[in-house]
């Protein structure tokens, strides 16, 4: 069976991922990517024509599902301890890098 | 040998302590003493170096949280005094899988890049065990974001070890809370189960471990893997303590729409009846393996290990003893699809899940300079994310990409189906087989060696073969020490059943323990407390 990811497209998904990879587990990955498709490859050859699908197991019908919520605001008191989380702020603003940008002309 | 207070079950703790008869500090001193015997070195983002002495404790806890926890006994114990009651699990001590928050400590998810988050909130699981009087003594390891079913894939290294057999594994992903439980570092634990991840440790290591019905326990404030498969339980020493930490954890949650309305059953209440009038059914497609060969993806198929399939076996016919009805020859014949369809819904879910970590709003932020934004998330995440986190990501991105979704994403999601439909056909209480549960092996093999496994992501996820299809399906699953096989290693059996049908499960599991009470490999306890 050949390898279903090749260098290009294990490269293009780490781009798209956001990963920066070393080398060596670059290599590890991929082989282990290739491994697992073999595993899911089973699935291929399975009748599942008459089967719909399922977003989780347990039917969520009413009679056991929560009613939604009021869509209403409600402040959070813990605005400042989420804040504190932040690797770098500026006052209550989340510092970042230079935004990649096209200007519009 | 001497049975020390946090050796006791829960349920004689609570009741002792809620009766003035003994404080909580003191269980709390017990759990710590038990924890300085037999924890070793503490587990930290330190290049990991096997020191002399690692292999022989079990690194349980990435944090301790003793402050903490004595502010909360004594919370108790004043709460007693004054004449007032604590709650059913008054002065237990209890210990969390690090995957779930607890507001103002470390929660690390195992993993590099939570390593410095402290949660702002408390997830709602624990905020119900410690409003009924249980005391948290910190956070428990685990495989990096749930990722394995080992432990070793945790960030926070040296991983645990079995504490019967610490140079094997203690099993995954909840690892570090089946080890704590066994080895009486904690009284109860709470794990995550997304594809046997309670139920395989739980296993590995010879205590209780239930995975229970999807829904029926809050999600709100678990730190997200496969959010249509994670569920919450309970890991204990005993069914009966099993039983009492469901019924405190379960319930609807206005913060988790996925939390089932469906009235939480008292489950002490018919845990000592006996079995009459119960169908408990084998299937022959849980005594067999069927996997893909790793070279060649072929499929290969061969039987279960003969000790835990004459384990499973031997329950049976205990179980028929107490009243039950064994039917065997009961046809699942999807079963050997979990581990593939696994590997796409879970990789799928995990890759969504995993995309909020970005070195921005918290977490792990690479240090040096960078370019631009873009440079910075790959910095972020290629340092902060371990191996088995990527792979997730990667293989997620891959199944979903437009090209391939229908192949993959849509078909996993319709074996789900089919997968389902095994248990509802098993179930069916007009269909052929009519069962109230099935019994089966919990896993493949007993505990393996550490390091024997990690690397091959493939044979690692086959560990999970027998447990995963009750992820897929919903259905609740419980998993009891059965035995010790000729290492000494425990043996696990699990119970499936029908959909919030946890009652039936634990008083099957119940009688079965009350049953072989008398056994003597009930007698033996794990190498770790050897001279305790």
């Amino acid at each position: 069976m050949a390898e279903a990811i090749t260098a290009e497209i294990f490269h293009h998904l780490v781009e798209l991922a956001a990963l920066e990879l070393e080398a060596g587990e670059a290599e590890y990955l991929r082989t282990q990517l290739n491994s697992q498709l073999k595993a899911i490859h089973e699935l291929e050859a399975i009748a599942v024509d008459d089967a719909g699908i399922t977003s989780h197991g347990v039917p969520y019908t009413p009679d056991i599902s929560a009613a939604p919520r009021a869509d209403v605001a409600v402040p959070s008191d813990a605005a400042d301890a989420i804040l504190r989380q932040a690797p770098d702020l500026d006052g209550r603003f989340l510092v970042v890098p230079d935004i990649p940008h096209t200007e519009l002309t | 040998m001497t049975t020390a207070l946090c050796d006791l079950p829960a349920i004689e703790i609570a009741a002792q302590v809620r009766a003035g008869e003994l404080r909580a500090e003191q269980v709390l001193d017990s759990a710590l003493e038990r924890i300085r015997a037999v924890e070793g070195r503490a587990p930290s983002l330190e290049a990991y170096v096997l020191k002399p002495g690692d292999r022989e404790a079990v690194h349980a806890f990435i944090t301790l949280t003793e402050t903490r926890a004595r502010a909360q006994a004594q919370v108790v114990d004043r709460a007693v005094a004054a004449g007032k009651d604590p709650g059913p699990l008054a002065g237990v001590p209890l210990g969390v899988k690090d995957i779930f928050c607890v507001e103002g400590t470390p929660s690390t998810a195992g993993s590099r890049i939570l390593a410095n988050f402290v949660a702002p909130y408390t997830a709602t699981p624990v905020a119900r065990l410690e409003a009924a009087g249980a005391i948290t003594l910190g956070k428990l390891n685990l495989d990096e974001f749930t990722f394995g079913s080992s432990n070793e894939s945790t960030a926070f290294r040296p991983p645990p070890g079995n504490p019967w057999d610490p140079r094997r594994v203690p099993g995954g992903s909840s690892g570090g809370s089946a080890a704590a439980v066994a080895a009486g570092e904690v009284t109860l634990s709470l794990g995550t189960d997304t594809a046997g991840s309670i139920r395989q440790p739980a296993a590995f290591c010879g205590v209780v471990g239930m995975k229970p019905t999807y829904g029926r326990v809050s999600r709100y404030g678990l730190i997200a893997f496969a959010s249509s498969l994670d569920c919450p339980g309970p890991v204990a020493r005993t069914v009966t303590d099993a039983a009492l930490m469901l019924g405190v954890m379960a319930g609807p949650d206005v913060h988790d729409a996925t939390a089932a309305t469906v009235p939480v059953p008292d489950y002490l209440a018919g845990l000592e009846q006996d079995l009459r009038g119960l169908r408990i059914g084998l299937s022959p497609d849980y005594f067999r393996l069927r996997y893909p060969d790793p070279q060649t993806g072929e499929l290969r198929s061969q039987p279960i290990t003969p000790e835990i399939e004459k384990a499973v076996r031997e329950t049976a016919e205990q179980l028929a003893r107490q009243g039950a009805e064994i039917i065997d020859g009961v046809p699942m014949p999807n079963t050997h699809l979990g581990i593939p369809a696994y590997f796409v819904i879970s990789r799928v879910e995990a890759a969504s899940n995993l995309h909020r970590y970005d070195g921005i709003k918290y977490g792990y932020r690479f240090p040096g300079p960078v370019t631009d934004l873009r440079q910075l998330y790959r910095k972020s995440r290629g340092a902060g994310f371990g191996v088995q986190p990527k792979l997730r990501i990667l293989m997620g991105m891959y199944v979903s990409a437009e090209q391939y979704e229908k192949g993959y994403y849509q078909r996993a999601l319709r074996v789900r189906t089919l997968i389902r439909r095994d248990f509802e056909q098993a179930f069916d209480s007009r269909g052929a087989h009519r069962l109230h549960a099935l019994l089966t092996a919990t896993t493949p093999t007993t505990a393996f060696e550490l390091d024997a496994v990690y690397g091959d992501s493939v044979l690692m996820q086959y560990a999970d073969l027998l447990t995963v299809p009750a992820d897929h399906a919903g259905v609740p699953g419980l998993s009891i020490p059965a035995g010790l096989d000729a290492q000494g290693m425990p043996v696990g059996v699990q119970l499936l059943g029908p959909d919030f049908t946890e009652p039936t499960l634990l008083r099957i599991a119940r009688a079965f323990e009350r049953s072989t009470e008398a056994d003597a490999w009930r007698k033996v306890r794990p190498k770790v407390l050897a001279g305790l």
